[in-house]
C-alpha cells in the first residue's frame, strides 16, 4: 500500500555505496543522471540499466523494498510510454485500428523511455537510501557553498532540501495513519465517481496539512532550542575526506561515460 | 457466544522484507457481550495491531477474527459491517479532526453510515452529551479547542456511530489528570448507560483497575493473561517481569504487608483501600 513508498528513507549499511564520500556520491548520481540522458539508442540505455541495477546489489538494500517502491509508480511509467506508442507513426505498421497507429519504432520507443524512467528512479532513490540526512546536508551545502557569492544561503537551503526529503516517509507514515482513521469511521475511498472521490480525500489532506504545519512548528522550535540560527558559522564535529574508493568511482562513471558514448555511435539504428 | 473472538490470529508487518516483524503471534481471545476490558501490554507488545484486526482494517495473515461469530474477513460486506458495528477511536484521535465545525466532523461517521438527516442530528447530540461537549461548542471549529475537548470530541466522532463495541487505544496518552479523569469517567458513564461492550487499551494500571471487568495483558504479540482484576494483578512479579505495573494503591498495600501489617492486598481502587484501613483501625 501506500506505506511501501520508499523514496526519501534511509536504510543504513556498510557497503562500498555507503562508504562513499558523500560529495562524491552525490556528484556523480548527477553525472549519472546526465549519462542517463546521454543514451541515445537501446543498447547504451540497457547498458546504464544494468549498472544502476549492479549498484543497488552492491549497496544491499533489499531488492524487494525497491520495487514494492515502484508498484506506486507504474502507473506513471505506463502512461508516459503508452503515449509514445501512439505519438509514433513512423516505422512499419504492426497494428492499424481506427487513428491508431502501432509501429515498431513506436514500440521500440515506449520501451526505451519506460526503461529511462526505471533508471532514473533507481539511481535517484539509490542517493538517499544509502547517504543519511545529516551527511546529505553536509555533502549538498560543501558542494554548492560557492553559490554564496552570488548571497544565496547555501546551508539554509541544504538544511530545508534535507529536512523536506526526511519528511517524506514520516508524511506518508502519517497519510496511513489518517486513513486508517478516517476507514474506521465509515469512509469509502474506492467507490463512487471521480467527484466523490475527490471528495473522499477531503478528511485525509485536511488533518495532513494541520499535522504538517504543527510539525514543522515543533521541529523549528525543537532546533531553536538547540541553538540552530542558520548555519552562517557553524562547524562541523567530522571533516569529509576523499578516499581512494570515492577516486575509482569517479573513474568507473567516467568509463561508464565513454561507453556510452561510444556504444551511441556503433549502434545508430537502434533508435 | 462471545460477541468478539480471534481464533490463531497472527499478523506480520513488511512480511518478505528485512523489516519484517511478527506483531501477534497466534492470538486466540474471546470477548463477552457488555463486558470492559482492559488491555495492557508493553509498547510494541500488539495492543494496537490488534484492536486494528477487530474492525477489518488489517487482515490477518492466519486466524479469523469471528464478530458475533461470524467472520468479518469472509467478503467485503461482511468487513464494511464489522467497520460500523465496532467502533475504533485510534490513539491520539485529535489529529484526524478535519471539519469546519465539531458538529459536522461528530457527524462524519454516521453520515458515512448512510443515516437520514434527523438520525444523524439525534446521534451528534446524543454522542456531544455523552463526552460533555456543550451544545455551543458544537458550533465552533474543531481547531480552536483545547487538547482535551479536542480528544473528547474525536472519542464522540466513535460513539455517534452507535458502535456496539467501542475501542479505545490510549485514550488518555498525553492529557492532564483533569482531562484523564473526564475521559474514563465518560467511559464508565458510556457503558453503564448503553450497557455496550467496551475495550479499552492504556498504560495505567490504576485507570484499568478502577474501570475493568477483565484484563488482556499482551506480551511480544502474544496473550500473556486473560483474567479478572483480582487474578491478573495477583501475579506481581510476572507483570514486573514484562515491564508493568499494578496500581499504585495495590503497590502501597504490597509494601505495608512487606512491614508486617496485616492487609489484604487484592486491593486495587483508593476506596477499596480506604475501607481495608479503616477496617484495620476497628480491629484494634
Ligand atoms: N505500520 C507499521 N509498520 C511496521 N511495523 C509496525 C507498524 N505498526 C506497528 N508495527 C510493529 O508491530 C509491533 C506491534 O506494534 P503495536 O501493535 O503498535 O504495539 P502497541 O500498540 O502494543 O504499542 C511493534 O514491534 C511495531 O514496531
Ligand atoms: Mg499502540
Amino acid at each position: 500500500m501506500i506505506k511501501d513508498i520508499t523514496i526519501g528513507q534511509f536504510f543504513p549499511g556498510k557497503s562500498f555505496i555507503h562508504k562513499m564520500d558523500a560529495r562524491a556520491k552525490f556528484s556523480l548520481m548527477f553525472a549519472f543522471i546526465i549519462i542517463i540522458f546521454v543514451c541515445k539508442n537501446l543498447v547504451s540505455l540497457g547498458i546504464v540499466f544494468g549498472f544502476a541495477l549492479f549498484m543497488i546489489i552492491l549497496s544491499k538494500v533489499a531488492i524487494k523494498t525497491i520495487l514494492k517502491s515502484f508498484k506506486m509508480i507504474v502507473f506513471i511509467i505506463i502512461l508516459t510510454s503508452a503515449l509514445q506508442i501512439f505519438y509514433n507513426s513512423k516505422g512499419t505498421v504492426l497494428f492499424d485500428w481506427w487513428k491508431i497507429k502501432v509501429t515498431d519504432i513506436g514500440m521500440l520507443t515506449a520501451l526505451f523511455m519506460a526503461v529511462r524512467i526505471i533508471t532514473l528512479i533507481l539511481s535517484s532513490s539509490l542517493l538517499t537510501y544509502t547517504t543519511s540526512p545529516t551527511l546529505l546536508t553536509d555533502a549538498i551545502e560543501r558542494l554548492f557553498s560557492p553559490l554564496k557569492i552570488l548571497r544565496i544561503n547555501v546551508s539554509t537551503l541544504a538544511m530545508m532540501m534535507t529536512i523536506a526529503l526526511r519528511f517524506i516517509p514520516i508524511l506518508i507514515d502519517e497519510v496511513d495513519r489518517i486513513m486508517s482513521a478516517q476507514k474506521a469511521r465509515g469512509a469509502d475511498l474506492e467507490t463512487g465517481g471521480l467527484i466523490k472521490r475527490a471528495k473522499a480525500l477531503l478528511p485525509i489532506f485536511i488533518p495532513l496539512f494541520v499535522n504538517s504545519f504543527r510539525r514543522a512548528f515543533e521541529l523549528a522550535y525543537a532546533m531553536e532550542c538547540r541553538c540552530y540560527k542558520g548555519g552562517e558559522g557553524r562547524t562541523r564535529m567530522t571533516a569529509m575526506k576523499m578516499h581512494i574508493r570515492d577516486f575509482f568511482a569517479v573513474f568507473v562513471i567516467a568509463g561508464l561515460l565513454a561507453g556510452v558514448i561510444w556504444v551511441n555511435r556503433v549502434f545508430v539504428a537502434l533508435i | 457466544m462471545p460477541v468478539l473472538e480471534t481464533k490463531n490470529l497472527t499478523y506480520q508487518y513488511g512480511a518478505g522484507t528485512p523489516f519484517c516483524v511478527t506483531a501477534l503471534d497466534d492470538v486466540s481471545v474471546s470477548i463477552e457481550k457488555g463486558e470492559l476490558v482492559g488491555i495492557i501490554g508493553h509498547t510494541g507488545s500488539g495492543k494496537s495491531t490488534l484492536m486494528q484486526h477487530f474492525n477489518a482494517l488489517l487482515k490477518p495473515d492466519k486466524g479469523q477474527v469471528l464478530l458475533e461469530g461470524k467472520d468479518i474477513n469472509e467478503n467485503k460486506q461482511a468487513g464494511l459491517e464489522a467497520r460500523f458495528k465496532v467502533g475504533l477511536c485510534f490513539q491520539y484521535p485529535e489529529y484526524q479532526l478535519f471539519e469546519a465545525t465539531v458538529y459536522k466532523d461528530i457527524a462524519y461517521g454516521p453520515a458515512n453510515m448512510k443515516l437520514d438527516g434527523k438520525e444523524v442530528d439525534a446521534r451528534v447530540r446524543q454522542a456531544a452529551e455523552y463526552v460533555g461537549i456543550p451544545p455551543d461548542m458544537l458550533e465552533k471549529s474543531p481547531f480552536d479547542l483545547s487538547g482535551g475537548e479536542k480528544r473528547r470530541a474525536a472519542i464522540a466522532g466513535v460513539m455517534a456511530m452507535r458502535p456496539e463495541i467501542l475501542i479505545l487505544d490510549e485514550p488518555t496518552a498525553g492529557l492532564d489528570p483533569s482531562g484523564r479523569s473526564k475521559i474514563m469517567e465518560l467511559i464508565v458513564n458510556y457503558k453503564k448507560t448503553t450497557g455496550n461492550t467496551v475495550l479499552l487499551v492504556s498504560h495505567s494500571m490504576d485507570e484499568i483497575a478502577a474501570v475493568s471487568d477483565r484484563i488482556l495483558v499482551m506480551k511480544g504479540g502474544k496473550i500473556a493473561m486473560f483474567d479478572s482484576v483480582k487474578h491478573v494483578f495477583g501475579r506481581v512479579s510476572e507483570l514486573i517481569s514484562m515491564g508493568l505495573f499494578v496500581p499504585e494503591i495495590t503497590n502501597i498495600m504490597l509494601k505495608l504487608k512487606e512491614r508486617g501489617v496485616g492487609v489484604r492486598t487484592d486491593i486495587f481502587t483508593l476506596e477499596g483501600a480506604a475501607n481495608e484501613l479503616l477496617h484495620l483501625l476497628f480491629l484494634h
